[in-house]
């Protein structure tokens, strides 16, 4: 088999071939860990040649994790410099399990620091490449396993996703991206963002891989009080007709919504079509107060994280510019010099957002707001098995386009972050090609399916249908080391 | 200790109290509690809050915490939830504290007829070890942090401004303390810090109803401290209101050796903490089967065995609160009361709050053994006293002096009086002779004895007395003097 056959191979069919004796899983490893990195995917690498773990259930099969998963002694930065040289002394919950589930750790991708960013530019390790097209962005903040997954540097990866950063990075490089409902998978040893979004979940290239390694990462971890695992477990896809199904296509997040670019519409529209002829029921629904989502959630997720990366003072770990003039003089020496501005617009969003006499104003309206937003979908959800919308307004956007207007940037997430204020899963799909409005490459447009808390069975099922009827098998330009002319 | 001089003023009190319970682990991951450790072995991923490490809440510690709820009258809320309190400090490594809020742990208690406004659970933080002469952040060089203490499980009780004396808020905590021992949820010491508490004092005209600008005592670690720091805060207080200067809303160190009030920090300079609900931890809802678990592991409580004291055994109100309020008192009145039925709980009463306090207070170098519990004198040895007294086995002088040996050598009251002969005579012969001895001593007491006037019989038992060396029952005495006197 050439290189670039192995490294093609699903998660799931190099495991079938290694069990079957006809791979060897070193020799997988290896072919990975071997190819240049030229997308900035990877943030700290795994030498070829190196055997960590291996075991049972996998057989040794690489993976890519996102630098926000703490593993001991390894690296641990978060995209961050205020993380530079930090290792960690234990290992987070998800990567644990990965481990002893017999998979080998091929790197740490790249992402936005501290998974703040749609398009990965904010790294403080330099932005990752879209494969499809190195002048573009691949999304955020999971940008560097997304770009791994679809590169070929990586069979599969583990991304996190607070409003949008597995889903609509998987969209744009053109693979398939779950994020799981709350609760689902532990958040311990996960770099903390926004608390009460996080989620962790796979990057992959098809959803048979992504349902494979949910049902590594689910179940409940005694130290996340807030994880309980899926009922059941995860049974793994087979379904491929939609009969049977009631889709419903919201409104305020579907084709009309404002931004949408008139390629991804093309192609969402195409994909309705498509779902009603492998069976499904398609009727357009209401979820009034979605529309809201951006900025409840440019409210939450900040007050959250504010928080959250205060303990990053450089009193215990990571960097700590100390000149001896004083604690107070340390403390804004080491935040000012080791977070990003857009890590610092986000504190101080927060901050004030939690101020005394604000609270009510921001922080308690948002959280109506999110209420009302997750009494939407359980509304919807009385009357359609799930919800569809296209992933991300756009297709993957050029490096700097979007970087000097926050707002802008916001709206990437535009259709990912109320699902996220909700706590439901939802997988993104590759659902085709379309070009840019201001014209370019045809680049991947993803499909959101959206369930029910807790429906990762069926939204699997029901995903592993479409992807079939779809047949998405574009490669982008740089793929498994060559680039496509 | 002389109160404040307040004139036309009165005193309005409230406490904060941070109670460390005495859990085997830290209130949010699985590092064990120590004191005197190693500085920062006892640490892990969570109590260092690394990036990622998330908090697990201490089961036991929400049971001590319902415990101590239960046992201050209030009602456990059937759901609570955790804040995060935000700050930046060296000893708070999350930068966040885990308190609780707007829905606390339990509400609107009493206890002795302070009002409980709320008891939370929280977490302690670091400590800090400042390296230089100022002993404090500020002009020292170096600042070291043991994080041991982090995480340790604390429970805070905030009263309502129900107490209108220093010395009554030193009596109340007294009790608070001993309430939470018998619960056995901490070690209540005040010198080791896991007892600590800050007062909320102001004044106001006697006789008003509206509450004056308060200020915040912080942390006096003592029971004398306490009392001495309040005295000193009313009378700064009560000096400003004179001199018609107002009372400014701030945060004072007391100073115990100074006597002085140093000011921490201003209204103006109060942080805003902008609490939010923690969305690490879910909602606290103790199931009824706990609640009944918390309820019927319940000890009796000082404030019961106050009641107790006084409705069944009698005891004088003054006697019965001296005896339950100190819960170590209490027990050993309680071993005593146990251990020889012959002693009637009040002769108890009387000699252990009266002969034995009092002889133990003027031996009290300092060590801690003025308490009867500390002292040679076991409850049994004090138990077998009394019963010899009540029997009249032994006069109560000879009592005193057994109680004095006992006090300095400890050992058995039976065995000393054996030994230094102090049983009563009491082979009536003997005294009789005494007696006839006595009058012909003193012929002019025995005259205007006979004559009625029983004032003078005085010299005569006196006479008795002096060659029994008090081992004579003194009405026996008096009994025997006026038949031989024909006195009615």
């Amino acid at each position: 088999m050439s290189e670039r056959d192995l490294i093609s191979l699903s998660a799931s069919e190099a495991l079938r071939q290694i069990a079957a004796g006809e791979l060897s899983s070193d020799e997988l490893f290896d072919a990975y860990a071997e190819l240049p990195d030229e997308l900035n995917a990877y943030l700290w690498r795994e030498e070829p040649g190196a055997r960590p773990g291996g075991g049972e259930r996998l057989r040794g099969l690489p993976i890519a994790v996102k630098d926000i998963f703490c593993t001991e002694g390894i690296d641990t930065t978060a995209g961050s410099r205020i993380l530079e040289g930090y290792r960690p002394p234990y290992t987070a919950t998800a990567v644990r399990r990965l481990a002893e589930a017999g998979a080998r750790l091929l790197g740490k991708t790249n992402m936005d620091e501290f998974a703040m960013g749609s398009s990965n530019e904010n790294s403080a390790f330099g932005p990752v490449l879209n494969p499809w097209d190195t002048s573009r962005v691949p999304g955020g903040s999971s940008g560097g396993s997304a770009a791994a997954v679809a590169a070929g540097l990586a069979p599969w990866a583990l991304g996190t996703d607070t409003g949008g950063s597995i889903r609509q990075p998987a969209a744009l490089c053109g693979i398939v991206g779950l994020k799981p409902t709350y609760g689902a998978v532990s958040r311990y040893g996960m770099i903390a963002f926004a608390s009460s979004l996080d989620q962790a979940g796979p990057l992959t290239r098809t959803v048979t891989d992504a349902a494979l390694l949910l049902q590594l990462l689910e179940g409940r971890d005694p130290f996340d009080s807030t994880s309980v695992g899926i009922e059941g477990g995860v049974v793994m896809p087979s379904r491929e007709d939609l009969s049977g199904l009631r889709i419903g296509v919201p409104r305020e997040l579907g084709p009309e919504a404002e931004g949408i670019e008139a390629g991804v519409r093309e192609v969402f529209d195409r994909t309705i079509e498509l779902i009603e002829r492998l069976g499904a029921e398609v009727d357009e629904c209401e979820l009034p107060h979605s529309r809201h989502g951006v900025s409840a959630y440019y409210v939450l997720a900040p007050a959250e994280a504010s928080a959250n990366l205060a303990r990053y003072d450089g009193v215990r770990y990571g960097r700590r510019e100390d000149t001896g003039d004083g604690l107070i003089a340390m403390y804004e020496r080491t935040r000012g010099r080791g977070f990003g501005p857009e890590v610092k617009r986000r504190i101080m969003l927060g901050t004030y957002a939690l101020s005394s006499g604000y609270y009510e104003a921001y922080y308690g309206r948002a959280q109506r707001v999110r209420t009302k937003i997750a009494a939407d979908f359980r509304a919807a959800f009385e009357r359609f098995d799930f919800l569809v919308t296209p992933t991300a307004p756009t297709v993957a956007f050029e490096l700097g386009a979007k970087t000097a207007d926050p707002l802008a940037m916001y709206m990437n997430d535009y259709c990912t972050v109320p699902v996220s204020l909700a706590g439901i899963p939802a997988i993104s799909i590759p659902a085709g090609l379309a070009e840019p409005d201001a014209g370019g490459p045809e680049l991947p447009v993803g499909l959101q399916l959206i369930g029910p808390a807790f429906s990762e069975s069926r939204l699997l099922d029901a995903a592993h249908a479409l992807e079939g009827a779809i047949g998405f098998d574009a490669r982008p330009a740089h793929f498994a080391g060559e680039v496509k002319a | 200790m002389s109160g404040p001089q307040l004139d036309g003023y009165e005193a309005v009190i409230g406490l904060e109290i941070h109670v460390q319970l005495r859990t085997r682990t830290k209130m949010f991951c699985g590092c064990e509690l120590s004191f005197g450790d190693e500085p920062n072995v006892h640490t892990c991923p969570v109590c260092l809050a690394h990036p990622g490490s998330l908090p697990v809440l201490n089961e036991q510690a929400v049971f001590y915490g319902i415990q101590i709820g239960l046992a201050l009258g209030c009602e456990i809320a059937p759901r609570s939830i955790f804040h995060r309190k935000n700050y930046f400090y060296p000893d708070n490594p999350k930068a966040y504290q885990i308190s609780q809020y707007d829905i606390p742990l339990a509400r609107n208690g009493e206890l002795a007829g302070v009002r409980i406004h709320r008891v939370h659970l929280e977490e302690d933080a670091a400590k800090l070890i400042h390296v230089g002469e100022s002993g404090r952040i500020h002009g020292s060089a170096t600042s070291l942090v043991d994080f041991n203490r982090a995480g340790t499980p604390l429970v805070e009780i905030v009263t309502e401004p129900d107490l209108r004396s220093p010395a009554q808020a030193r009596e109340w905590l007294q009790l608070l303390r001993s309430t939470i021992k018998a619960i056995g949820a901490s070690d209540v010491n005040m010198e080791e810090g896991s007892l600590r508490c800050d007062a909320n004092v102001s004044i106001r005209p006697a006789g008003s109803e509206e509450l004056g600008t308060k200020t915040e005592l912080k942390n006096m670690n003592s029971f004398r401290f306490l009392e001495r720091g309040i005295a000193a805060e009313l009378e700064r207080q009560a000096e400003l209101a004179r001199a018609g200067e107002p009372i400014e809303q701030e945060t004072l160190h007391f100073d115990p050796r100074t006597g002085t009030l140093t000011s921490l920090r201003s209204k103006e300079e109060a942080h805003d903490y902008r609490y939010f609900p923690e969305p690490d931890l879910v909602p606290l809802a103790p199931s009824e089967e706990l609640l009944e678990r918390a309820r019927a592991s319940l000890p009796e409580l000082p404030a019961q065995r106050f009641e107790r004291y006084r409705d069944e055994l009698g005891l004088p109100e003054q006697q019965a609160r001296l005896l339950s309020f100190d819960g170590e008192l209490g027990d050993y009145f309680e071993a005593a009361l146990e251990a020889d039925a012959e002693a009637s709980p009040v002769g108890l009463a009387n000699w252990i709050t009266g002969d034995l306090v009092a002889r133990l207070r003027e031996l009290d170098d300092g060590d801690g053994e003025a308490h009867p519990a500390g002292s040679r004198v076991g409850p049994h040895a004090i138990a077998e006293l009394v019963a010899l007294v009540e029997a009249k086995r032994i006069t109560s002088q000879a009592g005193r002096e057994v109680l004095a040996k006992l006090v300095a050598e400890g050992g058995s009251p039976a065995e000393i009086v054996e030994r230094e002969g102090l049983a009563s005579i009491s082979d009536s012969s003997e005294l009789e002779a005494l007696v006839a001895a006595a009058i012909e001593a003193d012929p002019d007491a025995a005259e205007q004895v006979r004559q009625g006037n029983m004032k003078a019989i005085g010299p005569l038992v006196g006479y008795v007395m002096r060659e029994t060396k008090g081992r004579a029952d003194g009405g026996e005495v008096t009994r025997l003097i006026r038949e031989q006197l024909g006195a009615s």
